[in-house]
């Protein structure tokens, strides 16, 4: 058979011509046909052991596309394109060829798959969404199956992400994804890894990167001290770590080029904890989302109880422990009241400076206690950890740290005025997607809490977005710290100081715990708040230290 | 504004004295305002809040407002100003949301006077009513903007701007009543002070934040409130503003009200991150924008210059940290700039609001500095005065300074001269302190017709082979092109490519014998004396090569065919030095470099007082269709008696043979030594084409040799070649071959132009609103967009359409359509256009 026979083009699916994706898969249908008879002829003929390894190779090749089927028939935003591809599946079956069926019941394992929106079930914005996001990628993946609960933010994310990564800009295509590979990797988020894998060797990547750092070419190794700083100690970046990489000789990196890196490298930190702040399962099409494997009872009991694909009640017990249902109830009643408190008492109350000062600095020093209490190192998975070096260097608190790191006052730099200008400079247009992205996450809001409607929740946002801005040693001249204090409790705390620090030690445990009548979509609400939180902190210590080589 | 009241009248008998100087701070500035004598300013930031004296010599450290022992943040100022009705007073407002009042009069240390912690966030700005002395006004991040009263413990009125954060408040100066205020959305309020209800008018000013504003301080465009519509309003409120005029102390300039009624309320200057300084008029009821100033940063701080009516100051929070004075009929070169500081300017002051030459600066390098309007630093006189440009059918007009044009020596008018010399004065404007550019010559020199082809540039790109063959059938193809074009040199320089890197083995012999054929047989007569043509020169230079270098012979032989084009170099060099085009194109880098030299080497010299015509043509003619030149004799009859046997035979040589003897000898060395021994030879060829214009012989040359050149040539020249060249394609509409080129070219930076703005947009023909999903179906009208004007069938395949009103169809249809009308074939009226 010839190679060329056997390539699929999938990129005629993506086409928004109902005809075009009609010929596209009755070519793909062919294909694969084919194929399925070929092996099946070299099953019938038993001899030529030589033929073993052809035999192998080629049925690994089926299977990834009838893996790919599958995925499509699950996630394609077009109608025509799941059912016809559920039917070559069916079909391909019926010659006897095992297919794959996806492991786990959804994109996020700790949300149960009914919370989430079906696919084929949106309305004509989201499905607006789901059409570009699927013609851009070609793909329709699980982080953007859960951001469709906020399909406003959805919308300016995946604009951003798709000028990131496929638009004008300094870098060439398959740098960009390589950066995504390592800042996934800084926080081994194999989920990211192997999606840009993919696509790193789809834009014409060099295989042999993909063995580690070392073997990329050596601006990229450059930049892998960056990645290390950033995704975990942000404040200790200086002057020298940007000199570093704009004086490398001929392996230096243009202010331009830099700018496009951090940009990316930020935004994969922070996707990745979003990755992990709200347990996003593989993709389908991806290693560990489907099984070739009949449904077993074992395996069944599994997948169902890690993924929370349970009765209600069962979850209740099961995540909430001990605590009853009411008691959760109240919680929410107590935060409104706090609320409310603070809106009212806030003009009589003046705390004094000195206070307002100390208070800054005991939310930074307790939010270094406030980590779960297991500290066990865990060895990042060998795949993944080569795409980084130095896996010991990790979360520090930025209290706790040794030298002294002055805080980082707003007021002095901020990504309005100063982020803002020089991003925009640098690598035009981006400013302002990511200004439009801050801003709608910051403002996101539907007045509602838990059961409560009309609720003014601004104060609980702020609230948020500083606490995080804190644990990186940024701070608000006019914000009262002790708000956090009395706004997020402890295992809130703990959740959120997981997600953005430490995001690859987040459990269900944790994600259950927090917040317990709220809905899953006001949880994602909270991660989108967290991941643009934390872009926002490492840009501004990125960009504060080019601003400081620049003058 | 704190320095435009007109409380302070003229500049009081003594004018302002004091040099450019600056002091170092021990923090870096937020602000800095100035107090109404003009001898004193104050300087706010995080850790700083000192008052200085500013003394003929030096800034003189007077007070320091920041005591007590432990910092405040109370203290750490956002914004400072100075009252300029009362040189005690003062307001500052703190990064924690606090507004404080200063009193210098308060005998104490801690000259702290009032506290107001009304706003929950950052104090962005406070600013003081011009004439009256009790109240102040401030702008927060919170979104508020609050009106206090010193009399009182707190605010008197508060407005919400119901947008985001305030980033600026400033009363207007004529007005009394009226303040602006500017939000981080980009948009603009003018708000009554009487009417905490809602503002009076909102427009967007600039995309993103507007970071500030000031009023126009001058009566003729500020003046009192109110289009006319407004009058009968307000009939009631002017008694009242009266009586307010006449507590708000003494103002002696103010005019009658009569004369204010009707008149305008100014025009307001906007600043914002969108890097763009706009005036509005706001005394209609629309804001009208009048002038745009485009910077190259975002606007932190602008400032109209005292006395100069269209001047005003500006400064940027990044990446750009000098300070700037525009004439904002001018936008686009800065009338006036100071580059004093080293980081970025926080804080700009006139230091008198009726003195135009002394301007205060603080800034973050924590430096405080007093610039001379007439030290400044004058953008447009480094600028360059000259300019050209390429009319559509060739002509060239160039306007200089006239007094650059009348310099010239040596330049009389040559009985050819087509040139059309139109002086111009411009006027100066009186009342414009700033005189710009006194007066400039503009020449226009027209074409000779037919002269300006550049046919065979067209023809040459087009039917030049750059890939898909053997190099040495490339080479012969691009040979015969240029050949048939008549381009000699090239042609034969094509040649010698292919001799020099088609392997020894066969290529050799095969060239030989093409070579030595033309040579020997006088039959064919049009050949023949193509060869004359070319070898007569090269010849010539040859053997001058040979009698200077007395270098082996093989060196001679390969230079020979640069040689021959530096000859013609030389002759470019004797023209030159008569001609403008040294001083006219000295600056100017690039495309326009090519586009002339192009020309110039072309001989299509269309400008005749360059170039005597009699030396312009012959450059061509001599090497084209005489033989050769008296020069040439002469160097040959020199040469014998240097040189050995190679140059005896070739200088003795008659001239039919002289090719084919070359061509042997060429073969001969060639065989022996391997191409890389030429490379670097073959490099300063290109280098040698590029330089004189001809970037296509370049280019193409450097594709067909591909790797056996490139690396011997910096990637940085190859890269500046592929553009020129591609730009020159583009020119003239040869976009399949600018596009080869690209696909070819090796150079990464080239090769990812056709991969860069790939997108299309589209307008839906029914609805004429973008379509903003992928694919021909409108969102909004749900109809195929890419339906046939003529046909009324959905187009598939090649689809042309107006870019002005968005029908069109199938590119048959289309073409055939117009040849009958040119209006829109679907009937919208539309003077359709297609390129």
């Amino acid at each position: 058979m010839a190679e060329g026979e056997n390539e699929v083009r999938w990129d005629g699916l993506c086409s928004r011509d109902s005809t075009a994706r009609e010929t596209a898969l009755e070519n793909i249908r062919q294909t694969i046909l084919r194929k399925t008879e070929y092996l099946r002829s070299v099953k019938e003929t038993p001899f030529r052991p030589s033929d073993g390894l052809s035999n192998a190779v080629s049925s690994d090749g089926l299977n990834k596309l009838l893996a790919h089927l599958l995925m499509l028939s699950k996630r394609c935003p077009f109608k025509d394109v799941r059912e016809k591809s559920e039917f070559i599946l069916k079909s391909v079956q019926e010659l006897g060829i095992r297919i794959p069926r996806p492991l786990g019941h959804g994109p996020s394992r700790f949300i149960p798959e009914k919370e989430i929106l079906q696919v084929g079930s949106e309305d004509a914005q989201m499905h607006a969404l789901f059409a570009d996001s699927f013609a851009a990628l070609g793909r329709l993946d699980n982080i953007t199956l859960v951001m469709v609960f906020h399909p406003q933010y959805l919308e300016s994310f995946l604009k951003t992400q798709h000028y990131l990564l496929q638009m004008d800009g300094p870098l060439p295509l398959h740098y960009r994804h390589y950066i995504g590979i390592m800042a996934a990797a800084r926080h081994q988020c194999s989920y990211l890894v192997n999606l840009h894998v993919n696509d790193f060797l789809h834009v014409g990547g060099d295989p042999k990167w993909l063995n580690g750092l070392e073997n990329a070419p050596q601006k990229l190794q450059n930049l892998g001290e960056l990645n290390k700083v950033l995704a975990h100690r942000p404040w200790l970046i200086t002057k020298e770590h940007i000199e570093g990489l704009l004086k490398a000789e001929e392996h230096s990196w243009s202010l331009a080029e830099l700018v496009h890196a951090v940009v990316l490298l930020t935004h994969y930190h922070s996707l990745a904890s979003f990755t992990f702040g709200c347990g996003i399962s593989p993709e389908i099409h991806c290693d560990g989302g489907h099984t070739f494997r009949p449904p077993s009872v074992s395996n069944y009991c599994i997948c169902d109880i890690t993924n929370g694909n349970h009765s209600v009640d069962e979850m209740q017990v099961n995540s909430a422990g001990n605590v009853s249902v009411s008691d959760s109830f109240f919680e929410v009643e107590a935060l409104m009241e706090k609320m409310r408190q603070l809106q009212e008492c806030r003009d009589e109350e003046e705390a004094s400076q000195e206070e307002m000062a100390s208070r800054f600095e005991i939310e930074k020093r307790e939010s270094m206690f406030v980590f779960s209490s297991d500290d066990e190192e865990v060895t990042p998975a060998r795949d993944v950890s080569r795409h980084f070096e130095d896996t010991s260097y990790g979360y520090k608190d930025f209290s706790r740290h040794g030298m002294h790191v002055p805080t980082f006052r707003v007021q002095d730099y901020c990504w309005e005025d100063h982020g803002y200008s020089l991003v925009n400079r640098l690598y035009p247009d981006v400013g302002q997607l990511i200004d439009e992205k801050f801003h709608i996450a910051y403002n996101l809001t539907y007045n509602t809490m838990a059961m409560h409607k009309d609720v003014d929740t601004s104060m609980l946002r702020r609230a948020i977005w500083n606490y995080i801005h804190c644990m990186f040693g940024i701070r608000y001249d006019d914000y009262d710290y002790g708000e956090i204090n009395q706004l997020l409790d402890r295992s809130f705390k703990v959740y959120i100081k997981t997600v953005v620090c430490t995001p690859e030690k987040v459990t269900q445990r944790m994600y259950d715990s927090f917040w317990r009548q709220f809905k899953h979509s006001e949880k994602v609400h909270v991660n989108l708040l967290l991941i643009e939180a934390r872009m926002q902190a490492e840009l501004l210590y990125a960009l504060r230290a080019i601003t400081r080589y620049m003058t | 504004m704190e320095k435009m009241s007109r409380v302070t009248t003229a500049l009081g008998g003594s004018a302002l004295t004091g040099r450019t100087m600056h002091c170092h701070l021990d923090a870096p500035a937020n602000a800095i305002s100035v107090c109404r004598d003009a001898a004193q300013v104050v300087v706010a930031g995080r850790s700083i809040f000192k008052i200085y004296a500013i003394e003929d010599e030096q800034f003189v450290e007077k007070l320091n407002l920041r005591v007590g022992r432990k910092p405040s943040l109370n203290l750490s100022c956002a914004d400072v100003v100075w009252h300029q009705m009362d040189e005690n007073l003062l307001a500052t407002a703190a990064t924690n949301g606090v507004v404080v009042t200063w009193n210098l009069g308060r005998p104490a240390r801690n000259k702290q006077d009032q506290l107001f912690t009304e706003h929950k966030r950052t104090v962005n700005k406070v600013c003081f009513h011009p004439t009256e002395a009790h109240v102040l006004l401030s702008g927060s991040q919170d979104g508020f903007m609050k009106c206090f009263d010193l009399r009182r413990k707190d605010s008197v009125s508060t407005f919400s701007g119901q947008s985001e954060s305030v980033r600026d408040v400033q009363f207007s100066i004529r007005d009394y009543f009226t303040f602006a205020s500017t939000f981080e959305n980009g948009n603009v309020q003018l708000w009554d002070i009487r009417r905490p209800d809602r503002c009076e008018r909102m427009f967007t000013a600039h995309n993103g934040p507007v970071f500030c504003c000031d009023w126009h301080p001058e009566d003729r465009c500020g003046a009192a409130r109110g289009g006319s519509g407004r009058v009968a309003r307000m009939g009631a409120g002017e008694g009242c503003l009266r009586t307010c005029t006449a507590e708000g102390g003494p103002s002696p300039e103010r005019r009658p009200l009569s004369v204010s009624w009707t008149s305008r309320r100014g025009w307001l200057a906007t600043g914002g991150r969108d890097k763009m300084v706009k005036v509005w008029d706001v005394s209609t009821h629309r804001a009208k924008e009048v002038h745009c100033v485009q910077t190259i940063a975002s606007v932190a701080r602008v400032k109209w210059r005292p006395e100069c009516r269209h001047h005003l100051a500006t400064c940027s929070m990044m990446v750009d940290h000098n300070i700037y004075v525009w004439d904002v009929r001018r936008p686009f070169v800065p009338a006036a700039m100071f580059a004093e500081h080293r980081d970025a300017t926080t804080g700009i002051a006139w230091r008198h609001p009726h003195d135009p030459s002394f301007l205060l600066s603080g800034s973050k390098d924590s430096t405080l500095c007093q610039h001379l309007f007439r030290d400044a630093s004058q953008p447009v006189e480094r600028a360059n005065p000259e300019g050209l440009c390429y009319g559509l059918f060739g002509d060239l007009a160039f306007a200089a300074k006239e007094s650059l044009v009348a310099a010239e020596p040596g330049r009389k008018p040559c009985a050819g001269d087509r040139r059309h010399p139109i002086f111009f004065k411009r006027k100066p404007d009186p009342a414009e302190p700033f005189v710009g550019l006194a007066s400039s010559a503009l020449s226009v020199f027209e074409m000779e017709p037919g002269s300006g082809s550049m046919s065979w540039f067209a023809d040459t790109a087009e039917r030049y082979a750059l890939a898909g063959r053997p190099l040495a059938e490339l080479c012969d193809h691009n040979a015969r092109v240029a050949r048939d074009l008549g381009r000699n040199q090239v042609a034969q320089t094509w040649t010698m490519l292919r001799i020099i890197y088609c392997s020894p083995g066969l290529a050799p012999a095969t060239s030989l014998n093409h070579s030595v054929g033309k040579g020997s047989s006088c039959g064919l007569p049009l050949m023949n004396s193509f060869n004359l043509k070319d070898m007569a020169p090269g010849l010539g230079s040859e053997t001058r090569l040979d009698r200077s270098k007395g270098d082996t012979r093989s060196d001679t032989v390969l230079l020979d065919s640069s040689a021959t084009l530096i000859t013609n170099e030389d002759n470019e060099e004797t023209e030159g030095s008569d001609v403008p085009a040294d001083y006219l194109l000295g600056d100017v880098e690039g495309e326009d470099d090519e586009l002339y030299l192009l020309d110039a080497e072309h001989a299509h010299q269309e400008e005749p007082e360059y170039v005597l015509p009699q030396e312009a043509f012959p450059l061509r003619h001599e090497i084209v269709d005489t033989p050769p030149g008296p020069e040439h004799l002469q160097d040959k009859a020199d040469s014998p008696h240097v040189s050995g046997s190679e140059a005896d035979a070739a200088s003795l040589a008659p001239m039919d043979s002289s090719f084919s003897l070359l061509s042997v000898s060429h073969a001969l060395y060639d065989s022996r030594l391997p191409p890389d021994f030429f490379s670097a030879l073959v490099c300063d060829m290109l280098r040698f084409y590029a330089e004189q214009g001809d970037v296509q012989m370049a280019v193409s040359v450097l594709i067909v040799l591909g790797e056996r050149v490139r690396k011997d040539i910096d990637e940085q020249t190859q890269e500046h070649w592929y553009t020129s060249y591609i730009d020159l394609l583009q020119r003239f509409c040869l976009w399949n071959v600018s596009n080869q080129v690209v696909k070819l070219s090796t150079s990464r930076a080239i090769s990812c132009l056709n991969q860069a703005s790939t997108t299309l947009h589209v307008n839906c023909s029914h609805c004429k609103r973008p379509m903003s999903s992928r694919g021909w179906v409108c969102d909004r009208c749900h109809r195929c967009a890419s339906m046939c004007a003529v046909c009324h069938h959905v187009v598939k395949g090649l689809f042309v359409w107006c870019q002005g009103c968005s029908h069109g169809g199938h590119l048959q249809h289309i073409m055939k359509w117009l040849e009958g009308s040119s209006h829109c074939p679907a009937g919208c009226g539309h003077l359709c256009e297609y390129s």
